[in-house]
């Protein structure tokens, strides 16, 4: 065999190694990427389904209406009108599912009004605050106001 | 050896179990498309925040922690109080515990003071994707910053590039946790946990893509801004009345 050039035959098993690494790398990327990673960009499309996989704790506001249409009456004519049930009631998707398996408690009143009625000079001016122990006398919130309609 | 009738249907059984696995397996890692009746390409996400309307009680970050089981101690969203003395100096930021039980009252009416909500930014440049060296997170098609857990090595670069200090290590899985918007609520029409549950409507979340939304009045005719605009990430979470001493 004709040499290009003086002392060339060493190149060859260095470049005979490297191919055989290039095939076996690019055997195990085709293995192990999945293949549809990168459809939408650089990432594997599947997490999406696995982030959307999560349950669900809180219902919305739509599953509650749908049975406690009294209660959103009583909300609609108050100032609470525009606060969702499950912000004072908690999560209760498992609820909307399966109303007598999981029946929710009633919110602790106390700490409940305070965190958000509780006089704080960050609070917006405009929005009804009151320092509790002056206000209440140590009486609970609902011996006076009714949550749903806080209105006297 | 021999290979009763028996054996053969156990094993047969056995074979057809574990190529039921090879193919739900296949079907995780495939390009399942997310949904039938959302199209990701109908939505760009984002939320507005109205800091007047803030009240400091703590319900966002309450719901965010029960519906995306957020571990104790860590946070994908969270309130600070910033109280403002005196405009060149530094302001007085606190956060106990994320507000998670709201903010001792505090009476100093002789400085500026109020609320400011935080989360991830859902920026559509984001520094905390480009830094990723496993495509583990990324910018969805309809706009929200995800992580793949499946795919996150735990290597911390996007808990660090993140200028909102928005991204945590979670400390059982070992990878990278976040705001995901409430990827699973909003796909399926509802809106997030924080803003379901914020009582005076400070959180609302926003759909660009949506002609309907308020969202393009309100940025037509109304002071907005988002964090640290400088970084210019394209954060989709835009404030409305918010304080410059805000970073």
């Amino acid at each position: 065999m004709r040499r290009w050039f003086r002392d060339s035959a060493h190149l060859i098993r260095p470049a005979l190694v490297l191919m055989a690494a290039l095939v076996v790398f690019l055997a195990i990327r085709t293995a192990i990427v999945p293949k549809a990673f990168g459809q939408y960009g650089h990432y594997r499309p599947g997490a999406l389904d696995l982030v959307r996989q999560h349950p669900i704790a809180f219902a919305g506001q739509d599953a509650c209406l749908m049975c406690h249409d009294d209660e959103a009456k009583a909300r609609a004519a108050g100032k609470h009108a525009h606060v969702a049930c499950e912000a004072c009631h908690g999560p209760l998707a498992q609820h909307a599912d399966d109303p007598s398996a999981h029946v929710p408690k009633l919110p602790e009143v106390a700490n409940l009004c305070r965190r958000c009625h509780e006089q704080d000079a960050a609070k917006p001016h405009n929005f009804p605050q009151v320092i509790t122990a002056e206000h209440s006398g140590g009486a609970a919130c609902n011996d006076c106001h009714k949550p749903h309609n806080p209105h006297l | 050896m021999d290979i009763s009738r028996r054996d053969l249907f156990q094993i047969g059984g056995k074979i057809l179990v574990l190529a039921s696995v090879g193919a739900t397996l296949e079907q995780i890692t495939g390009a399942a498309p997310p949904g039938e009746a959302y199209r990701m390409a109908d939505h760009w996400w984002g939320m507005l925040i109205d800091i007047e309307k803030c009240i400091g009680c703590g319900n966002c970050v309450r719901a965010c922690s029960k519906e995306n089981n957020v571990p104790q101690g860590y946070f994908r969203t969270w309130v600070e109080r910033y109280e403002i003395e005196d405009e060149a100096k530094p302001p007085r930021v606190e956060s106990p515990n994320g507000a998670i039980d709201g903010f001792p009252p505090s009476t100093r009416t002789d400085l500026k003071s109020f609320f400011v909500p935080k989360l991830c930014n859902h920026c559509a440049d984001s520094p905390c994707v480009q830094v990723c060296p496993v495509g583990a997170t990324f910018v969805s098609p309809d706009g929200v910053v995800l992580v793949d857990q499946t795919y996150c090595l735990g290597c911390r670069y996007c808990v660090q590039a993140c200028p909102y200090g928005c991204r945590y290590l979670h400390p059982e899985t070992n990878t990278v946790d976040k705001c995901t918007l409430c990827y699973h609520r909003i796909t399926q029409g509802l809106t997030t946990a924080c803003c379901e549950n914020c009582p005076t409507g400070a959180r609302q979340l926003v759909d660009f893509k949506n002609p309907q939304d308020p969202i393009h009045e309100i940025l037509r005719t109304q002071m907005v801004q988002v964090l640290k605009p400088y970084m210019a990430t394209r954060a989709k979470v835009y404030y409305e009345n918010l304080d410059g001493a805000v970073r």
